[in-house]
């Protein structure tokens, strides 16, 4: 946990705040500045970090859950020092299990209509297969969060767009819903929303002429919280995903790609995906 | 004489009272047609009611861009807060979405004629747990459950088998 507190950089303070642009009244979090923080509660950190390390292998721990755990103070701008990323485990993977794929659904609103052509898929489980060997991997395949998007680079009204901490996302109030990002993406991630919807999220807005993808759950990330599938695989599941700095060679992300193979998907087209993927 | 005595009578009688009903038919016919502005919680705006009526869409405008592109989720000016703070009861008790004309924004924008896109996408009534001053979030720290239920649960080795499913294609 405290690994990931190193990880989301410097200058954080405040954590608190709610989904997009909240004006609730009422904010039960409490600033835990690291150098103010009470020392019980850094005891406490400390010995959660403790309590989440385990070993899955001789030499290898991996830290349980993490996450931003601190959020940037309200009025900060997302830093380019950080860049946000996914490591996943494909050998976690258990076939047939779509919990990251509900937990995002319900977390974001969007739903299944039953119509696949057109229904607004944010991530999905998908099932490779090596043609050669036959062997086969599930695994959750989403917006990869590439450093080159091919969807920045085609959107007309640069809507489509990479914030500095690397989540590439889609400015709703200037798309115009000509889809040349959805062309362009090389993974399929992007959906188009063809009907009027009602009651969404409050902090997930979308609406019908729009592109969207995953988004990392940015609204989870600037509030110190976990993207919303890796929270779930956690604790439901077999904690397939990890999140993390990928800017920071302590973080945990980092150190596990630095010591173990990880791929990118579609690496030929090197767009230095966000996202990557282990024992495929 | 008698008779046009009498008409006057019955004349003044009926000014008298046309004049007595008028006036609060007026006031009636007049706040149906005004509208109907909801009062929002506590004791003031984020900023004098004045500048607010004149300046909301600008105030929303640069805030929706500073939250976009750069993740500053300030809540004074955030349309999130208005949504919150101005939420009207509906009959059953839960907060109306737009298309109820006692809505907040509603209310001002159908009187003045003057179409809103903000809803199209964001949601017009508070979260379910953000109604009426409720926690929208759950509070910090969380994470441990889920990090203890992850503990107990170990480390698991998926075994690979499924179908064959091509990456571009739509997986269900």
């Amino acid at each position: 946990m405290s690994d990931f507190i190193k990880g989301s950089g410097d200058g954080c303070g405040k954590e608190g705040g709610c989904g997009c642009s909240s004006g609730s009244a009422v904010n039960s979090h409490t600033d835990h500045r690291e150098t103010d923080m009470p020392q019980t509660r850094r005891g406490f950190m400390k010995a959660a970090t403790a309590l989440a390390m385990i070993t899955i292998a001789p030499g290898i721990t991996l830290f349980a859950t993490g996450g931003p755990a601190k959020a940037r103070p309200l009025d900060e701008a997302a830093s380019p020092k950080i860049r946000w990323g996914m490591l996943i485990d494909a050998s976690k993977c258990d076939d047939g299990c779509t919990k990251c794929v509900s937990a995002c659904s319900k977390e974001n609103g969007w739903k299944d209509n039953g119509r696949p052509d057109t229904d607004a898929q944010w991530i999905r489980a998908v099932t490779l297969k090596n043609r050669k060997t036959g062997a086969t991997a599930t695994l959750p395949l989403m917006c990869q969060h590439c450093e080159e998007p091919p969807c920045v680079d085609v959107c007309p009204t640069g809507a489509s767009f990479k914030r500095a901490d690397g989540i590439v996302l889609v400015n709703k109030h200037t798309c115009i819903g000509c889809r040349y990002c959805m062309m362009a993406c090389p993974y399929g991630a992007r959906s188009f929303i063809h009907e009027p919807l009602e009651d969404q999220k409050d902090h997930a807005p979308r609406g019908k002429g729009t592109v969207e993808s995953c988004t990392l759950c940015v609204h989870r990330i600037d509030e110190g919280r976990l993207p919303a599938c890796v929270e779930t695989c956690n604790a439901e599941a077999g904690g397939a995903l990890m999140f993390g700095d990928l800017n920071d060679p302590n973080s945990e992300i980092s150190k596990r790609i630095a010591t173990y193979a990880s791929i990118e998907l579609r690496s030929g087209l090197q767009l230095n995906t966000g996202v990557r993927y282990q024992n495929i | 004489m008698t008779s046009m005595r009498i008409f006057k009578f019955i004349l003044s009688i009926w000014i008298m009272v046309i004049g007595v009903s008028l006036p609060g038919q007026l006031s009636a016919a007049e706040s149906s047609l005004l509208p109907t502005i909801a009062k929002g919680k506590g004791d003031k705006c984020v900023l004098p009611t004045e500048y607010m009526r004149r300046n909301h869409m600008d105030l929303l405008d640069h805030q929706r861009d500073e939250t976009v592109l750069d993740g500053v989720r300030t809540k004074q000016f955030s349309l999130k807060g208005c949504v919150s703070c101005h939420a009207v009861k509906g009959t059953d008790g839960k907060a109306v979405t737009v298309k109820d004309p006692k809505h907040f924004c509603a209310s001002c924008h159908n009187y003045a004629a003057v179409h809103i896109d903000c809803f199209d996408c964001h949601a017009s009534r508070p979260g379910e747990k953000d109604q009426f001053g409720g926690l929208k979030s759950k509070p910090a720290g969380h994470d441990v459950a889920a990090l203890k239920s992850y503990l107990h649960s170990g480390s698991q080795t998926g075994v690979l088998t499924g179908q064959q499913t091509s990456l571009r294609g739509r997986n269900k």
